[in-house]
């Protein structure tokens, strides 16, 4: 459980460290945070109208149940290339809402077991990867960017070769089984 | 819209509509589970910048930044927080690296010429965030012990390595369809 407990320290050691630097330079602390702190209060009151749009769009698209359908005609797709249809909902979901696709990865390792081939395969892809759809509509609309231009082009092609390489290198270093 | 659309077909309206009463409820709660998160870090991320260290973490990482973002000037404020930015989401703690992302972008927005549409600067740092650089993924870890995992911590080699490739991809893609796209401006 090494790894568990260095997980723990990570954040006390990161604030422990910005703080014993600062104290070093002689910077005040306490007001140079209330200062901080006062912008942030700003920064997240001005995203929460993009975060309550996008939360609703979201979960309407989840609910419709329409992802399930997409599944029927992605699937002829997966079967060529070798990928396992059963990851396809993790694939779809996984740039779309990032607890979404946390709860269907339990799912999968649940009904699979932890330390299966899918089971693998679903915790690589929540881990490499990061939610697309939700970081280009929070960071593009909280400084007001209507023309993404290619960036969700980029984004999802990163999503792509993340699929891509988890059932790859699960193949190679633990196996098929 | 494209939901909304499709449940009038399958005749699913019901769980829509309970969907968009309960979807104050489900925003409010992840709101309030960030909020706290990022009034706290942007006060932290303060201190760290008047200490220095967003300079230094800049500086560190410029010999990779001048390659990936040609348009961004070496002394630029918005180089801190993006290397701070990335820091924090390699150590994996993702609601933490959401302020200096933010301020990143709200950096880039002010030199934008046209406040409408995106720079290049701004898609390359989108871009590497949204392939995600997590190094240690703590939660997922978490989970594989939760279950019974044989060896949790056995993925983050192989995590690693999925995280650089696609990275490494995704900014070549995100360079070649710049370039496209600057073709097409010029025919």
């Amino acid at each position: 459980m090494n790894i568990s407990n260095i997980g723990n320290m990570l954040i006390p050691v990161v604030v422990f460290m910005i703080i014993i630097v600062a104290v070093t330079k002689k910077v005040n602390v306490y007001d140079e945070f209330i200062e901080g702190a006062k912008e942030g209060l700003g920064m997240g009151i001005s995203i929460f109208p993009y975060l309550i749009g996008m939360i609703f769009g979201i979960n309407i698209l989840l609910k419709s149940e329409i992802l399930n359908h997409l599944f029927v005609f992605l699937k002829p797709v997966f079967d060529i290339i070798k990928i396992p249809v059963e990851v396809l909902p993790m694939a779809i979901i996984r740039p779309i809402s990032g607890n979404a696709s946390f709860a269907v990865m339990i799912d999968m390792i649940k009904t699979y077991g932890v330390d299966s081939y899918l089971g693998r395969i679903v915790a690589v892809m929540q881990g490499a990867t990061d939610t697309t759809i939700y970081v280009i509509s929070l960071y593009f609309g909280s400084v007001g960017i209507k023309k993404i231009r290619y960036a969700l082009k980029a984004g999802l092609f990163a999503d792509l070769v993340t699929l891509i390489m988890s059932v790859l290198l699960i193949s190679i270093f633990f196996g098929v089984s | 819209m494209i939901g909304i659309t499709y449940s009038f077909l399958t005749g699913r309206v019901d769980i829509i509509n309970q969907e968009i009463i309960n979807c104050g409820t489900t925003s409010l709660e992840l709101f309030l589970a960030m909020f706290p998160m990022m009034v706290l870090w942007s006060g932290i991320m303060n201190v760290a910048k008047k200490a220095g260290i967003l300079d230094w973490l800049a500086n560190k990482m410029k010999p990779f930044f001048r390659i990936i973002f040609p348009e961004l000037d070496e002394k630029d404020e918005a180089l801190g927080y993006i290397a701070s930015n990335l820091t924090i989401n390699m150590l994996g703690i993702h609601n933490a690296s959401t302020p200096f992302g933010l301020k990143a972008m709200k950096c880039m927005q002010e030199k934008n010429k046209d406040k409408k549409t995106a720079t290049r600067s701004m898609i390359t740092f989108l871009v590497l965030n949204t392939s995600g650089v997590t190094l240690v993924a703590t939660d997922i870890i978490a989970v594989r012990s939760m279950y019974g995992s044989s060896n949790p911590t056995d993925l983050i080699f192989v995590t690693i390595i999925a995280t650089i490739v696609n990275t490494t991809l995704a900014l070549l893609m995100d360079r070649f369809l710049w370039k496209v796209e600057k073709r097409r401006e010029h025919i």
